[in-house]
C-alpha cells in the first residue's frame, strides 16, 4: 500500500509551505507599512503570487495523478471528512487567491507588473463594482487561507505528536512509524 | 503514558500554531497600535477634513483633463522608457488642490497639484503627481502625520490651533524652503500658468543600464498673471474649465539631473538651478471633465507606478504616498461601488 505522497508533492508541498507562508506575511507586512518596507514588500508580493499561481496549477495536476496515500483506518469519520474538506479547501485558496489579487488589480486600474518590465494582461476591465469586491475579498480570503494553514499545521502536529500515526510521515522523508 | 507526558505533547502541538498566529498578527499590526500605517494617515486626513464618501481623501477636489505628451527625443539617452522616445504618448490627468474638503475654496489654497497618468504603446504607464512649490514641507512621512495633527480643527473653534502649528514649524528646522517660498511667491491666476514640480527624486535608466538621478518640473507655457486676491471659490477650476474650452494647453517637461552630493532622498532640499537641464517634451492637455465623468476618477495617481526606464529612489516620501494613496483608493471606490449600487 501506498505510504507517501508522491516525492514531486512532498517537494512542492514544503517549497509552496515556505512560499504561502512568505506571502501572507509579506501581504500583511506591506498593507499595514508606510516606510521603504512597503515598496520591496509590493515588489515582492506579484511576482511571488504568480509563482505561486504555476506552482498550484502543477500541483494540482500532479496530486490528481498520483494520488494520495490512505488515512489511517482508525481515525474517526469526522477527522477524515474534515481532511477531506480543509484540502480542498487549502487547494481552491491557493489558485483563488493569486487570481483574486490579479483580478482585482485589474479591476482597480493598476498595471500588473512584476518587475524587470514584466507585465500580465488585465484579467478585467477596469470597473469600481468589482474592485470594491474583489479588494475585501483577497483581504478576507488571506485570512482564510492562514487560519486553514493554522489548522493544517494543528492536526500534522496532532497525527505526529498524540496520535503518532504515519500521516505527517507521509509528506516527509521519513519512513512511517511501524505499529 | 503519564498525564503530564500527554499534556507536554499537545502543548508542543499548541506552540508553533499559536507562534505563527503571533506573528502575523504583530506583521500585520494588530499588537503595535502606535505604528505609522496608511490607516494612520488617512483617518487623520478624515478628522482634519472631515469624511466626504467617494472622494480622495486628499486633494479631493480636482477637474480632470486629458490631452499628450509630444516628446522631443532629448531624453532618450538618459531613459529606456518608451514616453521619452520621439513620438506622442496619449496622457489622462487631474488638476486638484490640497486638502480633504471637495468643496473647499480655491484662494485658500497654498499650493496646486496636476497629476498625470501616461500610457505608452507599449502598455506600460509612468503616473506622477506634482505640486506646484518647488520642495516638499517635510522631508520624512513621521513628521507629515505630526503636521498634519497639528493642523487638525480643535473642539473649540473648528480650525486649526496655530500655536500648534507654530510649534510644529519651529520643532521641524527642515520646513525651513517651503515656508520661505509660501511667504514670498505670488500665486498665479490660473493652473495653466503654473509651475508642477516632482519634488521627489528618480533614477533613469538607459539602455546601457546607466543610472541619472533625476527631478523634473512641467514648466507652463502661458504666460504668468498674478492672481487676484478675492476671485471666488472656484475661481482656479472655473478658469482651467474655460481655456480648455477654448483650446490646448501647453507645458515643457523639463528634466533636472543631480550633480553628485545633491540629496537625491530628501524633498525639502532644491537642488542648485545651476545644475543640468533638458527638455524632453511638451505636454498638452486638449480637454477637460468635471471629476464624475471624467477618465481621471477611477485613477490611483500613485507616483511608484513608473515604467520600464525608471526607478523610484529611496525617498522616503514615495513609499509613504504611494501606501496611503493605496488606501484612500480602496476607500473611495468602495463607497463609490456603494452609491453607484444604490441608484
Amino acid at each position: 500500500m501506498k505510504t507517501h505522497f508522491h516525492w514531486s508533492l512532498r517537494l512542492l508541498h514544503w517549497l509552496m509551505a515556505l512560499a504561502v507562508l512568505a506571502m501572507l506575511f509579506i501581504g500583511a507586512g506591506m498593507v499595514s507599512s508606510v516606510s521603504a518596507r512597503h515598496l520591496w514588500l509590493v515588489d515582492l508580493h506579484k511576482p511571488l503570487g504568480v509563482a505561486i499561481l504555476v506552482l498550484a496549477v502543477l500541483r494540482l495536476s500532479l496530486r490528481l495523478a498520483t494520488g494520495a496515500p490512505p488515512l489511517p483506518g482508525e481515525l474517526p469519520k469526522a477527522a477524515q471528512l474534515a481532511a477531506k474538506v480543509s484540502h480542498l479547501l487549502l487547494y481552491g485558496l491557493l489558485l483563488a487567491l493569486p487570481l483574486v489579487g490579479w483580478a482585482m488589480l485589474s479591476a482597480g486600474g493598476y498595471p500588473v507588473s512584476l518587475g524587470g518590465g514584466w507585465q500580465l494582461p488585465p484579467l478585467l476591465a477596469q470597473s469600481d463594482h468589482w474592485y470594491a469586491l474583489l479588494r475585501p475579498a483577497h483581504r478576507w480570503l488571506a485570512y482564510g487561507l492562514l487560519v486553514l494553514i493554522l489548522g493544517h499545521m494543528a492536526a500534522a502536529l496532532v497525527h505526529r505528536l498524540v496520535r503518532r500515526d504515519g500521516v505527517l510521515a507521509s509528506m516527509t522523508w521519513q519512513r512511517r512509524p511501524s505499529r | 503514558m503519564t498525564l503530564s507526558k500527554q499534556r507536554a505533547r499537545w502543548l508542543l502541538v499548541a506552540l508553533p500554531v499559536v507562534a505563527l498566529g503571533a506573528a502575523f498578527a504583530y506583521v500585520a499590526g494588530a499588537l503595535a497600535p502606535d505604528r505609522l500605517t496608511p490607516t494612520t494617515y488617512v483617518r487623520q486626513l478624515e478628522a482634519n477634513a472631515g469624511v466626504h464618501p467617494g472622494y480622495r481623501r486628499n486633494h479631493a477636489k480636482g477637474l480632470c483633463v486629458d490631452g499628450y505628451f509630444d516628446s522631443s527625443g532629448a531624453a532618450a539617452a538618459l531613459s529606456s522608457a518608451a514616453v521619452f522616445a520621439p513620438g506622442r504618448t496619449p496622457v489622462v490627468g487631474r488638476f486638484s488642490i490640497p486638502g480633504g474638503n471637495p468643496l473647499a475654496s480655491d484662494g485658500k489654497a497654498l499650493v496646486r497639484s496636476l497629476a498625470l497618468q501616461f500610457t505608452a504603446d507599449d502598455g506600460q504607464q509612468w503616473r506622477m503627481a506634482m505640486i506646484s512649490s518647488p520642495v516638499f514641507v517635510v522631508s520624512r512621512p513621521e513628521a507629515f502625520i505630526e503636521l498634519l495633527r497639528a493642523q487638525a480643527p480643535t473642539a473649540a473653534s473648528g480650525k486649526p490651533d496655530p500655536a500648534r502649528v507654530s510649534a510644529f514649524f519651529a520643532q521641524h528646522p527642515e520646513t525651513a524652503a517651503f515656508r520661505a517660498w509660501a511667504g514670498s511667491h505670488t500665486p498665479s491666476d490660473s493652473f495653466a500658468n503654473t509651475q508642477y514640480n516632482s519634488l521627489n527624486s528618480f533614477f533613469l535608466i538607459n539602455d546601457h543600464g546607466r543610472r541619472q538621478a533625476v527631478r523634473w518640473s512641467f514648466v507652463p507655457q502661458t504666460p504668468f498673471a498674478p492672481g487676484a486676491a478675492d476671485a471666488g471659490d472656484d475661481f482656479l477650476f472655473d478658469d482651467i474649465a474655460a481655456r480648455l474650452a477654448q483650446g490646448p494647453l501647453r507645458w515643457q517637461l523639463v528634466l533636472q539631473l543631480a550633480r553628485p552630493g545633491d540629496p537625491v532622498d530628501d524633498a525639502t532640499h532644491a537642488w542648485p538651478a545651476s545644475n543640468p537641464h533638458i527638455g524632453a517634451g511638451t505636454l498638452v492637455l486638449t480637454g477637460g471633465a468635471p471629476r464624475a465623468e471624467g477618465a481621471c476618477r477611477d485613477i490611483n495617481f500613485d507616483p511608484l507606478i513608473v515604467p520600464q526606464g525608471v526607478v523610484p529612489s529611496a525617498d522616503p516620501l514615495l513609499a509613504a504616498r504611494s501606501a496611503v494613496y493605496a488606501r484612500s483608493f480602496d476607500k473611495r471606490i468602495g463607497e463609490q461601488a456603494q452609491a453607484e449600487g444604490q441608484q
